[in-house]
């Protein structure tokens, strides 16, 4: 039991890096029903740019008080915004100009841009994992047999707060509005004056951002990450949108922690092998069974 | 076509005909090694076509229904691993290479329905994310199930074919001669099948699945047949290949092989069996010969550049910039180009609407 219990308290940390890249598959999905193929990788992008920073900021080990507040910040910001400026680019140049397309043509230069994006940061820091500085102290609270780690309580707080800053600036802004409006029937919205293209890329700056966010926290949990740790990621974190109901902040955000459960326990119990497929089962059962997801209106498909 | 149009134009009329262009190519393509008399060249030829009729399953998915497949290497995988695992030392099982073909097929046909018939009532998009997660874990599965399958190390010592008495052995001229036969038989295939009943349906649930279906269209049976027949071609190329190479290992079959496949359809023309079977080829030229050439090329003028390296790049690129700026491919299906660039005449026709009301305003 106290295995199970400590696999809770696992599979809660790594759904938090997954809700936060959930959410911006669920936010562009939403928007202009894209799968953002290159999600993944722009998530991978975030850890390699907060490592650059830390090297810029000469940090290499563990920083205690203020600094370590100082140092934070400038790394998660610094990395949302590189991360944001990425995912408006890649909407910019492989997507905008597609929008009136068939589906499969948006879809076919996704799954392009995911392999640029590989293949660019393959060049940056080659094929090896990277190691990533332990800048957090990480001091450890024994719960009875069970151990809970400072940087689990992290990744959580931080996937929750930015979670809740996300749904108060869609539901309580005007830009968050207009995001709903577009999402909800572009061309009406343009007639009402909204700024589509501005909203969309608005859409991908935000979504992107969190996987900047997802990419540092990824790399202080994990303690390294590779060019290819998106992909992955990224298919869980799509799986988790589709559990949560796609287009559904709040869902994004549950499924995430219900896949992160999901894969800890079958770690635990079945085997680290069979991780990617027992997931990979959930989505394919999840699309059978109750497409729209556990939290999502079920779309219908638009004429 | 339009370069070629005045050498064709002097042509007498019966040499002008698709199909006196399909048999001038094919006896071209049976002359090549003859030519060539190199080895590694018919090696690299009997290699490129396993790719060919890979090119050419994915286009009937692809191509024909306007599904999209991102994890076509599985049911490669799957037809490779079904050859190697009913010939070869493994279990003892040796059945003659030309019963596996049908057989390997068949099986990988199995699998695309099975994935297919869950899924393919979902809407398309959803299709490419399951076929992705398909084409991770079908490898996976071949790498955990190691007591079955080898595990990394894969399976060796295939048998090789055999063909009235005729040991095919180390030689590539006769896997290239066998392969080539296969493409015959496969592009025959899907040619017929494009204009068959069934093409025809998959062309309308691509252009409009929902008109599709209110025409009459039983839509789910329609793409599932496009699966399995897509799949089934892999099998083909999986026998060839598996033979050819007398290995079956989990990383001949990783995503990249996917998109090397994709990236064959972009570039040559998506629907046309020709343009496939052209992109198929200068991309596996590529691979081959143009990237290390290149890179020998940089070297002795003294560019450290390794291009080799950067084939996944190139890929992605094609995918990128061929569906922005020329989606129909090189060699393009005529009616595949109107439907590509339906969409910027709706914009043309809606900018030419905007205009027309703003001038009614004022």
């Amino acid at each position: 039991m106290d295995v199970f219990f400590q696999q809770l308290i696992n599979g809660l940390s790594l759904g938090g890096i997954y809700a936060l890249i959930a959410l911006g598959y669920t936010m562009v999905y939403g928007i202009i029903e894209l799968i953002n193929f290159a999600h993944g990788d722009v998530y991978t992008l975030g850890t390699f740019f907060s490592l650059a920073i830390l090297t810029l900021l000469g940090v290499d080990s563990v920083v205690h008080g203020p600094a370590l507040i100082g140092v934070l910040a400038v790394t998660i910001l610094g990395a949302m915004i590189l991360c944001g400026l990425t995912g408006v680019i890649i909407e910019r140049l492989a997507y905008r100009r597609l929008r009136n397309a068939p589906k499969l043509a948006p879809l076919i230069t996704a799954i392009g841009m995911s392999f640029i994006l590989e293949n660019l940061m393959l060049y940056w820091r080659g094929p090896s994992p990277v190691p990533f500085p332990q800048v957090i102290p990480n001091p450890q609270f024994a719960l009875g047999a069970v151990t809970i780690q400072a940087k689990q309580i992290i990744v959580v707080l931080l996937a929750v707060v930015l979670m809740v800053v996300l749904q108060t600036f869609v539901y309580n802004t005007r830009l968050g509005k207009a995001m709903r409006a577009t999402a909800q029937d572009k061309d009406a919205a343009q007639l009402m004056g909204i700024d589509i293209n501005t909203t969309i890329a608005l859409t991908f700056l935000i979504g992107s951002a969190l996987a900047g966010a997802a990419g540092f926290v990824s790399g202080m949990y994990y303690g390294s990450t590779w060019f290819f740790n998106g992909f992955g990621a990224g298919l869980k974190a799509f799986t988790a949108a589709v559990l949560g109901g796609i287009g559904n902040l709040a869902g994004a955000m549950l499924g995430g922690f219900l896949i992160g459960l999901i894969e800890a326990m079958t770690t635990q119990f079945i085997s680290d092998q069979w991780s990617n497929v027992v997931v990979f089962s959930v989505l394919v059962l999840v699309l059978i069974f109750r497409p729209s997801g556990l939290l999502g209106e079920s779309l219908p498909n638009k004429v | 076509m339009r370069l070629i149009a005045p050498l064709t134009a002097r042509l007498p009329p019966a040499l002008r005909t698709p199909r006196a262009g399909t048999a001038l190519a094919f006896a071209a393509a049976l002359a090549l090694p003859f030519i060539g008399r190199n080895g590694a060249f018919t090696n690299f030829l009997a290699d490129a076509g396993a790719f060919v009729l890979l090119a050419l399953g994915l286009n009937i998915v692809v191509g024909f229904a306007g599904l999209l497949d991102l994890g076509y290497a599985a049911f490669f995988a799957i037809g490779s691993y079904s050859y190697a695992m009913l010939a070869s030392p493994q279990f003892g099982i040796h059945l003659p290479f030309w019963v596996l073909l049908f057989v390997a097929s068949a099986i990988a046909a199995i699998f695309g329905i099975l994935l297919g018939a869950p899924t393919l009532r979902l809407r398309g998009d959803y299709l490419a994310i399951v076929t992705l997660g398909f084409g991770e874990i079908v490898p996976q599965t071949f790498l955990n199930l190691s007591q079955w399958t080898g595990g990394p190390n894969g399976i060796g010592s295939l048998d090789q074919p055999v063909l009235f008495g005729y040991r095919f052995g180390f030689n590539p001229l006769p896997y290239y001669l066998m392969v080539l036969g296969l493409i015959a038989l496969a592009a025959w295939l899907a040619n017929n099948l494009r204009t068959s009943r069934l093409g025809r349906a998959w062309m309308a649930i691509r252009e409009d699945e929902l008109a599709a279906a209110h025409m009459g269209i039983n839509t789910t049976s329609t793409k599932l047949a496009a699966f399995a027949m897509g799949a089934s071609f892999s099998g083909l190329a999986g026998c060839a290949l598996a033979s050819k190479l007398q290995l079956v290992s989990p990383d001949q079959f990783m995503f990249n092989v996917s998109v090397f496949v994709l990236a064959m359809l972009v570039l040559g023309g998506m629907g046309n069996i020709p343009g496939v079977i052209v992109g198929s080829l200068i991309l596996s030229a590529l691979e081959r010969f143009i990237l290390p050439q290149t890179t020998n090329f940089m070297h002795n003028v003294g560019l450290n550049v390794d291009l080799t390296n950067s084939r996944f790049l190139i890929y992605g690129v094609i995918l990128v910039t061929m569906m922005l700026f020329r989606p129909e491919g090189l060699i393009p299906s005529r009616q595949r180009k109107a439907e590509l660039h339906a969409g910027q005449a709706d914009r043309r026709a809606a900018a030419a609407e905007g205009e027309l009301l703003t001038e009614v305003i004022h």
